[in-house]
């Protein structure tokens, strides 16, 4: 055994590179996005803070409700699929679940943004199939490139991730409390909700709150999908740059956006922390 | 004893009715699943291959290449921007794997001081939205004249695959069996030797899983290659968007095919390649 003063020399060197490009390519920009954030041209203040409050607020508000109600629909289907995937008692059915959900995983945004600007638009193949159908008139479809295109769109895209995580966490739990409760009667509804459920919450925190920071970190999908404003404080932030090289405005947004998943975070340690004392 | 084999066998007869009464609901909302997925993405096969499609029309009115053979064309942009964007990603591949080789052997292997804070900070990078951190990266850029350059987006595509590489990278050193290179030391090799011969082989499958897992990520990159690269640096996702904000559906919808094309495979092949002992490592 080589003495253990150089070996952890050693160890430093072979991780320094890899701690370099992290240091240098994230967290100074990161300080940068802070300070940015209150530099004004009378050194620093708050006066990017007022413009943002007075010119974007209504986005902001739009932002939170976009990502609130897309995790929202996020971990309500994850937990029927997984949950599906776990209890379901037709391998047939099960067997196909699990063929057909993983699909979108490997997407790129930019093509799940692509193919649903034509599918959902008002004259998409969405709508042409349903009128084909004689149950709407052609003029009677609405398009859904809207707030609403977003949300299916950031629902079709990470429900397979979270589900992947949920289906991975629960096929790891110990069978046979569960077959105990089946055994006792439960139904499978119940036996989700009190006893898979509760020992899979970490995972389903863990996976929805990575879903939150890929939610507020896509430009291409609400570009695509919902250019007018109301929008995404992420299309607002490219907006501000591109079109005033307003960094003042944007690094506002990018700390409020910051705000958003750091709230999601919080939930989720204040839930591990509880979790722990117990 | 008898008796509670019947009572726990009971219920089984009961519940196979029961699924064979229920395969209606169940086939409608797979089915209806089945149409959410494959709905959009049979729309994207219809546009690539749509010589004219509009309202009122359910489906495109002429089928044809022609717009391949556009895109394709020498003037099409299609065939610089795959180039661009296999260059970047197979450099951003190089270079992440060079940070990564060495910082994995370093996370699995040695002894370190401050082991899962040096995991942590490899981590945080993916628990901040990057968008705000690649409009000050492109700044700083900027002044550095790394703006529109292909080494400026390799860097920002680095950046962000360097956690994967890191931590699948660690995993896959942590599955290799430390008695093997232990055994290699025994008999004369140097540490380096060993890693060469023995650790670096074994750990390959992993590596190569995280290289592929990189090289896809900066291939379907938008964000930052839009802040950094654009206009200069054209890459298939900025070439799809500017196709897809121009009206052009059939040049998005083409190139969309071509950047879904090596994702779907990879889907396909991934469990051959991270078995579930590297999985099961991946973070500790």
């Amino acid at each position: 055994m080589p003495p253990k003063a150089p070996r952890n020399f050693l160890g430093l060197v072979l991780i320094a590179p890899a701690l370099a490009v992290v240091v240098l390519l994230f967290l100074i920009p990161l300080c940068e996005a802070v300070l940015g954030a209150f530099r004004t041209d009378a050194g620093f203040g708050l006066e990017n803070v007022s413009k943002t409050y007075a010119l974007y607020s209504r986005d902001i508000a739009f932002t939170f409700v976009i990502i609130a109600l897309s995790a929202l629909l996020i971990a309500l289907i994850s937990v029927l699929f997984s949950g599906y995937l776990t209890l379901g008692t037709n391998a047939r059915a099960v067997a196909l679940l699990r063929w057909l959900y993983r699909w979108p995983l490997f997407v790129p945004f930019i093509v799940v943004g692509q193919i649903l600007r034509t599918f959902l638009a008002k004259n998409g193949l969405m709508n042409n199939l349903i009128v084909s159908t004689g149950a709407v008139s052609p003029m009677d479809t609405i398009g859904f490139l809207d707030w609403r295109g977003v949300v299916i769109a950031f629902v079709w895209k990470q429900v397979p991730f979270v589900t992947l995580l949920l289906a991975g966490a629960m096929a790891s739990l110990d069978r046979g409390t569960i077959e105990a409760a089946r055994n006792l009667g439960a139904s499978r509804i119940r036996l989700l909700l009190e006893i898979v459920l509760p020992q899979v919450a970490s995972t389903l925190m863990v996976a929805l709150t990575l879903s939150v920071v890929t939610m507020m970190s896509v430009l291409s999908v609400p570009l695509m999908l919902n250019p007018h404003s109301p929008t995404m404080i992420t299309v607002n932030m490219a907006f501000r740059i591109n079109a005033y090289g307003d960094y003042g405005v944007a690094n506002v947004l990018g700390l409020v956006s910051f705000a958003i998943t750091g709230l999601v975070a919080w939930i989720y340690l204040r839930a591990t922390l509880k979790e722990n004392i117990r | 004893m008898t008796v509670s084999h019947e009572v726990l066998a009971a219920p089984a007869p009961r519940m196979a009715r029961h699924i064979d009464w229920s395969w209606a609901p169940r086939g409608i909302l797979l089915g209806l699943l089945a149409f959410a997925i494959f709905g959009p993405l049979a729309n994207l096969l219809l546009w690539a291959v749509a010589e004219s499609w509009y309202f009122p029309h359910t489906f495109p009115i002429s089928y044809g290449f022609s717009y391949w053979a556009k895109v394709f064309a020498p003037r099409g942009g299609a065939v610089d921007a795959l180039l661009t964007s296999v260059g970047v990603a197979a450099l951003t591949v190089a270079l992440s794997l060079a940070l990564a080789i060495p910082a994995g052997y370093a996370l699995a292997r040695l002894k370190l001081p401050f082991r899962a804070l040096i995991l942590l900070a490899l981590l945080i990078p993916n628990a901040f939205p990057n968008l705000p951190i690649y409009v000050n990266l492109a700044r700083i850029f900027y002044e550095l004249d790394l703006n529109g350059t292909v080494l400026g987006v390799v860097l920002v595509h680095t950046s962000h695959g360097l956690v994967y590489a890191v931590w699948i990278g660690t995993a896959a050193f942590a599955a290799v069996d430390n008695e093997l290179s232990e055994a290699a030391r025994t008999v004369g090799a140097g540490a380096f030797r060993a890693f060469l011969d023995v650790d670096l082989p074994l750990a390959a499958p992993g590596l190569l899983a995280s290289a592929i897992f990189v090289f896809l990520e900066s291939l379907d990159e938008f964000t930052g290659t839009y802040f950094v690269g654009a206009p200069d640096v054209n890459t298939l996702p900025l070439l799809l968007y500017t196709a897809g904000a121009g009206g052009n559906y059939q040049i998005a919808s083409i190139t969309a095919l071509v950047l879904l094309a090596p994702s779907i495979a990879f889907m396909f092949v991934v469990e051959r390649f991270l078995r579930a002992d590297v999985l099961a490592k991946i973070g500790r």
